[in-house]
């Protein structure tokens, strides 16, 4: 038993207690006012704050991404359109293994090595959180077998996305132009032009053609969903919206039958054409041989095919008919005739005695006529339409390197012609300061003589020699050579209609330039070197033939065709209007390797001619032609 | 038939009432506010209701048991916890970078958590025991008993649930008399010795404390909860969105929004009138509890009551701090808020030994 404590004793230690129990309850008051201050702050005082906050959490903006504008030819046929189809898309950063996820879905679906090759190369490409497709254009049974079976593909979705298709044929990809896949470098070019707002939730860009120069018109305005969304970013249910602005519809010149009838013409050649309507500057057509499927680029290409079309010997993805950079040759003689004629060096009438070959003063240096022993006596006319040599070799040497330049650069050579599409080249009109320039050297007279006649140092695109021949067919008028004839607005649906731009107008004397227009018509006309092509035309044709040589024939050689390698074979030229009295299209041909211009470039004007202007399709090219003269 | 009733009755007999009605008002408004914060799922509001129902009763049977026969557990209950920590640190099993769990086979046991009430019951049967002539030795004594857990479960490391342990213990030698000048003197020793417990910290607990500081610093790690927890409290308002309308909580937003964050899921739907409603009745409590603490007939009684008492209120402000931003994130549950089954029975055992104090008047034994 142990021994009770005093009562006094107690009384004091209670009391000591309880005075720290009230010391306890004074803590927790306290405590609590700590508290409830704290959540006066949070609740009350900076309430709005985190009522905003709440709501930026709990909102976000979905975009979506417009609708692509169309591309249609002149006559309202589609280019380019829009589909809707579903896609099995993949995100790394959701996948847990991504080799399980795509060999799960390869049981499912058939996957070509090619959607795979391309698939990778996306992957590797993109961002952690990107979507890469996977295939695209799944059929109804694919996407329902996917669907079902998505619970165990960690990473992988279903979804219905925008696509682009291009049904102008493999020839119209050099003018449309593809979309693909938007990347670092169009991002940032989008962001700096303070376009991204517009750009969020697009997936595609205008890569080339009309598809790039176009782009802004194309591509429209991104419209946002305000949705609901929970912490991990699914959206619950919409709030309200902000439409997307579709993108603007484009119509061309151009006639897209007039093209397949140009390409089917080219047969199995290479080359460029450029067909202008001389009064508006509208192209008509413009082919580029040969071509390439756009679609192939639209949802990514794979690698191997990338290979092989961007390893092609043909180097099909390049636009000759704005790229390519051959010498004019004999195309340019029409033009020198007229800056012989403007300058005064030349009359109509004046005319040489040529036998064959011209020699400088003080030189023992033969410059030859291609027809071997000479044309004989040559006026001006004649020059053109026999295509001789001499005859321009001393106009040549008369007017000097300067004034040819100078004249020659009113109608555009040497510069890019402004068309609507991008990575035009400029071509080379040579000069005496332009070659101080680039080789250090002066001019030499031998140069200036090998110039009338196109050859030398004389670089042009088929798209400036079309343009060229528009302005002798106008008589002087430099118009911008352009591809979009109206934009649609998407709200009114009214067609709006560009109106061509003049870049300027060479003063020409009529009876100057009609003197030379009738040397053009004597090309096709029998006796003329285009003669065969034009026979039984409805209408009249003003052209001329050339040749740009591939290799360099060494003196006293004689070219041969049929003893040299395809691919040695000169280009094949040709430059025409029609109808020669009332013209309303000017053409440039030129044909890789075709040898002569009146033998595979001109038969192609021809077709063209015919198709636009009296609606008849001809045949094809053979791929060998007889040589006719040049 | 009679009986049974008239032993029911009994025992019913030894709740406190007022107390009763303020943890069944509470438990309650937990039941209301879990519901709405699992999107009313099914699963877990039955499996709070059972977790409810089993402390609830596991809280009656502790009232029935008086006293003197609680304070004979204590001293049991202590050294087997403190064998089975040492036992913890041996051979526990490491979840998280931490070795807090024994593995039992059938079930994870978590030692500390029965150091929770084992340390007061050691410390107030201690003093009880020396109830006549408490001198300074008998609080070194005390002191020694309450570090040696404590360093423990710090080691462990389980910074929270050490602090929480050491706060009980402390309760316990202030209201046994620990005179002003030890508790003066230790808090200005504490106070400069921060900087050295600093550089104990682990990496990870640092971080809490600096995020605590900077939540923006990192926005989608450790700053995550205390952001979104302040935007859902924030966001509420004076009166609060209403019952399952907190758009925070209910898009996902709040992290362990049924447990630890629950009161993040509170403050958004009921906003700043449901706050002071809440602290007054976590306050009605810790009252009920120290007037039952001063009424006391025994020693053990006063201590156990008012300890209980205060150091549920500690648990209250240490979760609503760390959940409204203003104390680190530590583990720490909301007082017969949180979902979990653990921390409930720990809380209401804590309930049914107040009533055991309050109903069981006699000094001697039955």
């Amino acid at each position: 038993m142990r021994i009770v404590t005093p009562l006094k004793n107690l009384d004091r230690e209670l009391a000591r207690f309880r005075g720290r129990v009230k010391f306890g309850a004074a803590f927790a008051l306290l405590l609590a006012g700590v508290l409830l201050a704290r959540a006066f702050h949070l609740q009350v005082v900076a309430h709005e704050h985190y009522i905003e906050r709440a709501e930026s959490n709990r909102i976000s903006l979905v975009p979506a991404p417009p609708n692509r504008g169309l591309i249609l030819d002149r006559k309202g046929r589609v280019l380019a359109e829009n589909y809707s189809a579903y896609t099995v898309e993949l995100t790394r950063a959701e996948a847990d293994d991504m080799e399980a996820t795509l060999a799960e879905i390869g049981k499912l679906i058939e996957i070509t090595p090619g959607q795979l090759r391309r698939f990778r190369r996306l992957l590797a490409e993109s961002h952690e959180f990107e979507t890469v497709p996977l295939k695209s254009k799944l059929t109804d049974e694919e996407v329902a077998i996917l669907a079902a079976n998505l619970y165990r593909l960690p990473g992988a979705e279903v979804r219905a996305r925008l696509f682009r298709n291009y049904q102008g044929g493999p020839g119209m990809a050099h003018v449309v132009g593809f979309i693909g896949r938007i990347n670092d470098r169009d991002l940032r070019r989008v962001r700096e032009s303070g376009l991204d707002k517009d750009y969020k939730g697009t997936v595609h860009i205008g890569k080339t053609g009309l598809e790039q120069s176009y782009e802004t018109l194309l591509h429209g305005r991104a419209g946002f969903d305000r949705m609901e969304t929970d912490a991990s970013g699914r959206a619950v249910r919409m709030i309200s919206r902000i439409p997307p602005v579709p993108g603007k519809d484009l119509r061309l010149h151009l006639d897209a039958s007039l093209q397949e009838v140009a390409e089917h013409a080219f047969g199995d050649y290479l080359g460029g054409l450029v067909a202008l309507d001389p009064n508006t500057g509208g192209v008509l057509a413009l082919v580029s041989k040969p071509g390439f499927d756009p679609n192939l680029f639209v949802d990514g290409i794979d690698p191997e095919t990338w290979k092989s079309l961007n390893e092609s010997p043909e180097r099909p993805m390049v636009n000759r008919a704005l790229r390519g950079i051959y010498p004019p040759g004999s195309t340019i003689k029409p033009l020198m005739a007229l800056a012989g004629l403007e300058l005064g060096l030349r009359e109509p009438d004046d005319s040489i005695d040529d036998p064959g070959f011209f020699r400088l003063p003080n030189s023992q240096h033969r410059f030859r006529d291609w027809k071997p022993g000479g044309h004989g006596i040559v006026d001006l006319r004649r020059s053109i339409s026999q295509s001789c040599d001499i005859y321009y070799y001393r106009l040549a040497v008369d007017m000097g390197i300067d004034r040819m330049h100078d004249y020659l650069t009113q109608f555009g050579l040497g510069q890019k012609t402004g068309i609507d599409l991008q990575g035009e080249s400029s071509g080379l009109l040579p000069s005496r300061a332009w070659k101080q320039r680039r080789w250090k050297q002066p001019w030499y007279p031998g140069e200036t003589v090998i110039a009338g006649i196109g050859q030398g140092y004389h670089l042009t695109t088929p798209l400036q020699l079309a343009t060229m021949t528009a302005m002798l067919a106008n008589g002087g008028k430099r118009i911008q050579p352009r591809l979009v004839d109206a934009v649609r607005d998407p709200h009114t649906r009214a067609w709006q209609t560009q109106a061509p731009v003049m870049l300027g107008e060479v003063a020409i004397d009529p009876e100057n330039l009609a003197v030379v227009r009738q040397g053009m018509m004597d090309v096709t006309r029998p006796g003329g070197t285009a003669a065969a092509s034009a026979a039984g035309a409805a209408y009249g044709i003003a052209g001329k033939t050339g040749t740009a040589q591939v290799v360099g024939i060494k003196q006293g050689a004689r070219y041969d065709a049929t003893r040299l390698a395809r691919e040695h074979r000169d280009h094949a030229l040709f430059v025409a209007y029609a109808p020669a009295e009332n013209p309303v299209i000017a053409v440039a041909v030129m044909v890789e390797n075709g040898g002569s211009g009146s033998g595979t470039a001109a038969p192609i004007a021809r077709a063209v001619f015919d198709y636009y202007l009296t609606g008849k399709r001809p045949g094809t090219m053979k791929l060998e032609t007889d040589d006719a003269a040049d | 038939m009679q009986r049974t009733r008239h032993w029911i009755l009994r025992r019913l007999s030894h709740l406190d009432l007022i107390l009763l009605a303020l943890v069944l008002l509470l438990l309650g408004i937990s039941v209301a506010v879990v519901a709405s914060a699992s999107g009313q799922s099914p699963a877990r509001i039955s499996g709070h209701l059972v977790n409810v129902g089993l402390a609830l009763s596991l809280m009656i049977v502790m009232a029935n048991i008086p006293p003197h026969l609680l304070s004979k557990v204590g001293p049991v209950l202590y050294v087997a916890g403190v064998v089975l920590l040492v036992a913890v640190a041996v051979f526990g099993e490491i979840r998280n970078g931490s070795r807090r769990w024994l593995n039992l086979g059938v079930m994870a046991f978590q030692p500390s958590e029965l150091l929770k009430l084992a340390v007061p019951l050691m410390l107030a049967w201690y003093f009880q025991r020396n109830e006549s002539g408490l001198r300074g030795k008998h609080f070194l004594i005390g002191g020694a008993l309450l570090a040696v857990p404590f360093v423990l479960i710090l080691r462990q490391p389980d910074l929270g649930t050490a602090l929480m342990i050491g706060a009980s213990g402390f309760y316990l030698l202030f209201f046994a008399g620990l005179p002003w000048k030890i508790i003066l003197g230790g808090g200005v020793l504490a106070g400069a010795s921060l900087p050295v417990l600093w550089g104990f910290l682990h990496d990870y607990q640092r971080e809490r404390v600096l995020t605590l500081l900077d939540p923006a610093s990192d926005p989608l790690g450790a700053g995550y909860h205390i952001i979104q927890s302040t935007i859902a409290i924030g966001s509420g308002g004076l009166f609060g969105k209403g019952w399952s309308q907190g758009t925070q909580s209910q898009l996902d937003f709040i992290p362990e929004r049924t447990t630890d964050f629950v009161f993040a899921v509170f403050g958004e739907e009921f906003g700043y009138v449901g706050t002071i409603l809440l602290v007054a009745l976590y306050l009605s409590i810790v009252a009920r509890g120290l007037v039952i603490a001063a009424r006391a007939p025994t020693l053990f009684g006063r201590l156990m009551a008012a300890t209980l008492s205060l150091n549920l209120f500690t648990y209250v402000f240490v979760n609503m701090g760390m959940v409204s931003g203003i104390l680190p994130v530590v583990g720490v549950p909301l007082p017969l808020m949180s979902y979990g089954g653990t921390a409930l029975v720990t809380l209401l055992l804590g309930m049914g030994i107040l009533m055991s104090v309050a109903t069981h008047r006699q000094l001697n034994k039955t």
